[in-house]
């Protein structure tokens, strides 16, 4: 490459010697900057910006040693090689050369064949040395750019998973900004009957793909769950949706929660993810180990949505966590593992909240902050009412401008009955007039009470006083699977009808089943007379909310046939109470 | 090698052994061990016996090799794994697709 023309800086105080090496690197076809003493190498250096110098390493004013130094600290990153021109012989003063910054050293008398080959050299590593550092700066600009990208997508996720409810009073989480590009993701909804779903899920994978599954799967949890479908449903969606974008092996483990503080029950489905935990408020310890294939492997007949339902009472805590928490490692290679975190729980000092007790040991364990980013945590606290904020909407009169009057008729039957829920239909229908928008809690509430009467009392006539225990309860949901199978000749009915008041609406809904019906004339709460007193709070529940939710309830035929009427206002949400019929 | 195969005396069960850790970056070692193994082959083993560590990706690659081998209808069997590897399978609850020994 000897046609590789360079700008090299000859500085020496000799005008003779001076002349001799220019000639000689103005032969080899390079551009030659002469400079007379140390100062006015380093004034030409910063001029001309040449590419490799030659420095006498004698000079007045400013020897070659402290013009290199000064040299080399201009050139900075960049590699500017300084040869001494020297006839020291001794070795330290050459060595002495070396240390001042210099990179060799061509002693005189020059010989044309060594400059050469000198140039040559130096022209190579210099090139390479601007190639690596090239390179290197396009991988920080890339790696810039990858995370602004990542901030921005992030910002797209936020949108469509934002917190939901997350930020309640009774959820703690741990999840680092820029998880979903981990793979992890953590939502919670409030459902409309009241209580709430809480999904954690860890796709496998980092980086873009995990971030692009967890897209759909935000949308259909936090759809779903707003129109009331039960968590099943939405497992059941989920899975099928990942089925059908994800590769075969690529796949999202995730659990589950549905928490009905009312009666106290959490239903917890695991699929893939370490055990959770239910911390009692006496210090029990209760394991809900993984159960089933994670989501996106199983075709949907395949799919198994079965949860298990654990009783829990004001005090307990649930804890569920990615295997991040338990592939946390120390200096020595150990994991965390679930030991770490079993001896944390089961060494749990009450008031301490067994999130922060997990999330300290973990961070004591490993040591490093780092270890935290690829993880993710998440405790629910059970309280005695619903924490949860109902979220407002603010409704204007003008928004009278949705239907009004309007009438239908929808009818299930037969195996139907078994296996499809008709309420988020019903309360989509409902929730189109704008006034029952932010109503969605009660209407749903109604709906579903009614409907389960129909359906668990009227056809499949379980008994209500099962569910006065623990263990009943769980007889009467295996009992409730049972018979659901074989419904024949059976259908449920809801007429919906809506008509404006002034100042708001009435939404009236009746009820029917082709089951046996119930003494409604005898029944306490049915008739009206006997108050609802406390001990009869599972068996009557049912009933119990629909006279308090509203306006009035009728029961007709063998008690099988049920109306009830709905007012809304668009005055506030409390002002409407005051004509409501309250229990006695 | 990390990965090893040999065809098993009945000439139609395919040995996969994986030496160490079984993660992302024997991803491709793992596929060509099964995908030149030939059309005599209809079962296979994926021998553990080595292996130290299984990660969510490996669960993915053995999702790969069923869908290969027939998905339902593949005969694939995971055999000595330790117990660390052992627990990785049953939380993914992996019995449900494959003959775990």
């Amino acid at each position: 490459m000897s046609h590789h023309s360079l700008r090299i800086l000859i500085a020496d105080d000799s005008d003779t010697d001076r002349l001799i090496l220019q000639a000689l690197v103005k032969r080899l076809g390079h551009e030659v900057i002469e400079a007379t003493d140390g100062l006015d190498a380093v004034q030409k250096f910063r001029e001309d910006n040449p590419d490799i110098v030659l420095l006498d390493a004698l000079m007045p004013r400013m020897d070659g040693m402290e013009a290199a130094r000064h040299i080399k600290a201009l050139a900075g990153e960049r590699l500017v090689p300084v040869i001494f021109l020297t006839s020291l012989s001794d070795a330290e003063d050459l060595a002495r050369c070396l240390e001042a910054g210099g990179d060799d050293f061509l002693t005189k008398p020059y010989s044309r064949v060594i400059i050469e080959a000198k140039i040559k050299a130096f022209d190579r590593m210099r090139r390479m040395h601007d190639t690596l550092s090239r390179q290197h700066e396009q991988i920080s600009e890339r790696n810039r750019q990858l995370l602004e990208e990542q901030t921005v997508a992030r910002r797209v996720f936020d949108n469509v998973a934002h917190t939901g409810c997350l930020d309640s009073p009774n959820i703690r989480y741990h999840a680092s900004p820029l998880s979903v590009f981990n793979g992890d993701v953590l939502f919670a909804s409030p459902r409309p009957a009241g209580g709430m779903l809480i999904f954690l899920g860890d796709f496998t994978g980092h980086g873009l793909p995990a971030a692009i599954g967890a897209m759909p799967v935000a949308e259909i949890f936090y759809g779903m769950v707003r129109k009331g479908f039960s968590s099943a449903d939405v497992l059941r969606e989920i899975n099928q949706k990942l089925k059908l974008i994800l590769p075969t092996g690529m796949f999202c483990c995730g659990a589950m929660v549905e928490v009905d503080f009312k009666a106290g029950q959490l239903r917890v489905w695991n699929g893939g993810l370490p055990e959770a935990w239910v911390i009692r408020s006496d210090g029990d310890l209760v394991l809900l180990p993984s159960r089933h294939l994670p989501l996106g492997i199983l075709p949907p007949e395949q799919f198994e949505s079965v949860a298990e339902t654990v009783q829990v009472s004001p005090g307990d805590r649930l804890l569920v966590m990615t295997d991040g928490v338990l592939e946390v490692a120390n200096e020595q290679g150990a994991l965390f593992g679930l030991a770490g975190v079993r001896r944390c729980l089961e060494q749990l000092q009450p008031p301490r909240h067994p999130f922060d007790a997990v999330m300290a040991a973990v961070r004591q364990f490993s040591d490093k902050a780092a270890e935290t980013d690829d993880l993710t945590l998440v405790s629910l606290d059970i309280t005695d009412q619903p924490a949860v904020p109902e979220v407002s909407e603010q409704v204007l009169p003008s928004a009278l401008a949705g239907p009004t009057e309007w009438r239908c008729e929808y009818e299930i039957r037969e195996r139907t009955l078994g296996d499809f829920s008709p309420l988020p239909l019903l309360l989509h229908i409902c929730l189109e007039v704008p006034g029952l928008r932010t109503r969605g809690g009660e209407i749903y509430t109604l709906l579903s009470e009614l409907y389960n009467n129909a359906l668990e009392h009227g056809i499949l006539q379980l008994p209500s006083e099962w569910k006065r225990s623990a263990e009943g309860f769980g007889r009467y949901y295996s009992e409730r699977q049972a018979r659901l199978a074989r419904v024949d000749g059976h259908f449920i009915r809801f007429r919906l009808h809506h008509t404006r008041k002034p100042g708001g609406g009435r939404l009236r809904v009746v009820c029917e089943d082709s089951g046996a019906g119930f003494d409604f004339q005898n029944h306490p709460l049915a008739s009206g007379e006997a108050g609802a007193d406390s001990s009869s709070r599972y068996a009557g529940r049912g009933l119990l909310l629909l006279k308090r939710l509203s306006k009035n309830i009728t029961f007709r035929g063998k008690g099988n046939h049920v109306e009830i009427v709905y007012d809304w206002n668009f005055s506030a949400h409390q002002g409407d109470g005051d004509d409501r019929q309250t229990t006695p | 090698m990390p990965i090893q195969t040999s065809l098993a005396e009945d000439d139609k069960t395919l040995v996969i052994r994986i030496e160490g850790r079984f993660d992302f970056s024997t991803h491709q070692a793992f596929r060509d061990s099964y995908e030149h193994a030939g059309p005599r082959v209809t079962n296979y083993i994926v021998d553990l016996s080595d292996t130290t560590y299984l990660d969510s990706s490996a669960l993915g690659m053995l999702l790969l090799l069923r869908d290969h081998a027939g998905g339902d209808s593949a005969r694939i069997s995971i055999e000595n794994c330790n117990s660390d590897v052992r627990r990785i399978l049953s939380i993914s609850n992996f019995e449900q697709l494959f003959a775990i020994k």
